[in-house]
């Protein structure tokens, strides 16, 4: 008999960085549990640390009485992930390649590329305010 | 009383300053900001060699990235060399996909990057 742990939370928080990683932290011990190897932990722990930043920095402007809202979906395939602000969204599209030309010396811009690189597969919303990422278990059980 | 946890180890080498990395993740803005106020001491002003070692480092996020380029852009200012080491597979991996393997010399260890500066 296969027992099918899946567990699925959509938690509105303030838009706190050190708050928001306590959630991330939460979505990551389930990981843990649900048998995910460390190189998935590691990949889904970058993601979710590049959007909630994104989220708070870029969306949200650092204002900490707008919410972000972490939402995940997991189960030992793949794990889904939501992170939302109430900023006023962005084109993915937009953002400059910072591995081209003098992008590469500049400090910031690399946080989506990194998202994109670490998980299987990424959307944003139309208003460009939410992310959906997904990453497969490497090594179901 | 919080107890302050030292964010680096230095020494001096013949030929270059030797930083260690002594934190296992690097995330928060409070992290970034005392490595920062930690290492730009050592480089300001005057003609340095650097070398960062990140044997202790499990996990980095992008803003660390940011940090390495304005010591960079530091070091060059002034003339320096500045040389990363043991760094491991996972960080490597964030360095390559965004190709700062190729602007960073990268080595295996600190006394190959202390060789390399000879």
């Amino acid at each position: 008999m296969t027992i099918k742990v899946f567990n699925r939370e959509k938690i509105v928080s303030k838009g706190i960085i050190s708050e928001l990683r306590k959630i991330c932290s939460r979505i990551l011990c389930h990981a843990n549990v649900l048998g995910y190897s460390k190189d998935d932990q590691f990949a889904i722990h970058l993601a979710l640390e590049e959007a909630v930043v994104n989220a708070v920095r870029h969306g949200n402007k650092q204002d900490s009485e707008k919410d972000v809202t972490i939402e995940y979906e997991l189960s030992p395939e793949k794990i889904e992930l939501w992170v939302t602000d109430q900023g006023m969204g962005f084109k993915p599209s937009d953002v400059a390649d910072p591995r081209s030309g003098e992008n590469i010396y500049k400090a910031g811009g690399r946080g989506v590329l990194l998202i994109k690189s670490y998980m299987n597969s990424v959307e944003y919303n139309n208003a460009g305010n939410s992310v959906h990422m997904t990453k497969l278990n490497s090594k179901p059980v | 009383m919080e107890q302050l946890k030292p964010r680096i180890s230095v020494y001096y080498a013949q030929n270059a300053t030797v930083v260690t990395l002594t934190d296992e993740k690097l995330l928060e803005d409070d992290d970034i900001k005392a490595l920062e106020e930690s290492i730009m001491p050592l480089i300001d002003g005057s003609q340095v060699n650097l070398v960062v070692d990140f044997s202790s480092v499990q996990f980095l996020s992008s803003a660390v990235l940011g940090l390495l380029i304005r010591i960079s852009k530091k070091i060059s200012e002034n003339k320096g060399r500045l040389k990363f080491c043991g760094i491991n597979s996972k960080i490597f991996d964030i360095f390559k996909i965004t190709r700062l393997d190729e602007i960073f010399e990268i080595y295996d260890d600190a006394k190959k990057a202390l060789q390399s500066l000879k």
